[in-house]
Formats: structure tokens, C-alpha cells, sequence
């Protein structure tokens, strides 16, 4: 890979390649944790949408600087970049709607929240999911 | 170097996969067994995105374009039509 005359070996490449999806296995590995250690619903969720936002960014340039040439890289980028944004787009809306019925089915631990704001609007309507 | 790297991978996203198969079976609710098989869809999209990164093919862009779209309609079709108050043990 030749970046404006700075040349780097296909070695060095093929580490960072490694290292990239290194890290997006151990942020897979931190969310399994994370579901096994904590308690309750929203915790779990906590733990679960680490990976799938950071751990697909970092494997998605994985794939994009596994092309080995700037104009593959950046065609790379081109290819992963709609995957990125969807997982941007969907991640938080299965967390919300996930997360706001352990609320209502009270899978939550009520007692150690410190705030509760959804307190006053715990009778939800019939047709609101 | 990077046979060491890869055997590690493996066995990282192997663990992973392993702890998260064990909340999927565990979980009390249907709630937690719903969260649990998010992750597990994120982690086989990380080892398609981690084979094709290794290989040096861009061949399964449109599964994982496919799976990152629709694979949100699983927890939240679960979560819409979960009972109002299932009975968590535990």
C-alpha cells in the first residue's frame, strides 16, 4: 500500500487486518459477559449493544483495509459504509422497544433505580404495544 | 504472528458465542432470551465480516447488508407481542 509515498508492507496490513477484528471479537466477547453477569433486562441491554455498533464499525474497516491499496480502501469503505449506517439505524430501535417493555412487564429491578420517570405513566394504554 | 492472531480470534468468537448460546437457554424471560439473540446475530455478522477480512473478498457485503436490515424485526416483533407481565422466576 503506497499512501502518498509512504510505503507500508503487506505484512504490517495483514496485522492491523488482525488486530482490528481482535478487537471486534473481545467487544463480542464483552457483550456474551455482559449478559451473563448482570441482572436485569436493561443491564443486559446495556451490555448488548456495545458490540453491535463499535464491534461491526471496527470489523467493517477490517474489510475495507483488507483490500491492500488506497483505491480498494476507499472502494471498501464505499461497499461496508451502508452496512454501518444500518446498524446505526436499527440497533437503537430494537434496544428501545425492547427496553421499554421490560419496563412495563416489570422484568426491571424497581428498587435500585434512582429515577423513575416513567412512574406516572405505568397504566399504558391497550393498543400501545 | 498472524497464525497466533487467528487462533485467538477463533477461539474469542468461539467463547462468545458459547456464553451467549448459555443466556439463551438460561434466560427467565423472553425478554432476556430476545437480548441474547441479538447478540448472537451481531456475532455471526462479525465472523462473515471477519472471514471476508481475512480472505480478501468482499463476497458476503450483501448478507451482512441483509442481516443488519432485517435482523432487527426479530427482537422487536418479540418484544411487541410479549405478554404484559410474564412470570420471571429468579
Amino acid at each position: 500500500m503506497n499512501v502518498f509515498g509512504l510505503v507500508i508492507p503487506d505484512a504490517a496490513i495483514d496485522i492491523a487486518v488482525l488486530v482490528l477484528i481482535l478487537l471486534g471479537a473481545v467487544l463480542c466477547l464483552s457483550a456474551a459477559v455482559g449478559l451473563l453477569h448482570f441482572r436485569d433486562v436493561p443491564s443486559r441491554l446495556h451490555a448488548a449493544t456495545k458490540p453491535q455498533v463499535l464491534g461491526v464499525m471496527l470489523i467493517c474497516l477490517a474489510i475495507a483495509l483488507a483490500q491492500r491499496s488506497v483505491g480498494g480502501f476507499l472502494l471498501g469503505l464505499a461497499l461496508v459504509a451502508p452496512i454501518v449506517l444500518m446498524q446505526f439505524a436499527t440497533a437503537p430501535l430494537s434496544a428501545h422497544i425492547v427496553g421499554r417493555q421490560a419496563y412495563r412487564n416489570g422484568t426491571s429491578e424497581e428498587r435500585r433505580l434512582v429515577v423513575d420517570e416513567l412512574a406516572e405513566s405505568k397504566q399504558t394504554p391497550p393498543a400501545a404495544g | 504472528m498472524s497464525t497466533v492472531l487467528m487462533g485467538v480470534i477463533v477461539a474469542v468468537f468461539g467463547v462468545a458465542a458459547i456464553l451467549t448460546l448459555i443466556r439463551i437457554i438460561r434466560g427467565p424471560s423472553i425478554l432476556d432470551r430476545a437480548v441474547a439473540s441479538d447478540v448472537l446475530l451481531t456475532e455471526v455478522m462479525c465472523v462473515l465480516g471477519a472471514e471476508m477480512a481475512i480472505n480478501g473478498h468482499t463476497r458476503n457485503i450483501p448478507v451482512l447488508l441483509i442481516i443488519a436490515a432485517v435482523g432487527v424485526f426479530g427482537s422487536i416483533s418479540v418484544a411487541r407481542y410479549v405478554a404484559r407481565r410474564d412470570n420471571t422466576t429468579s
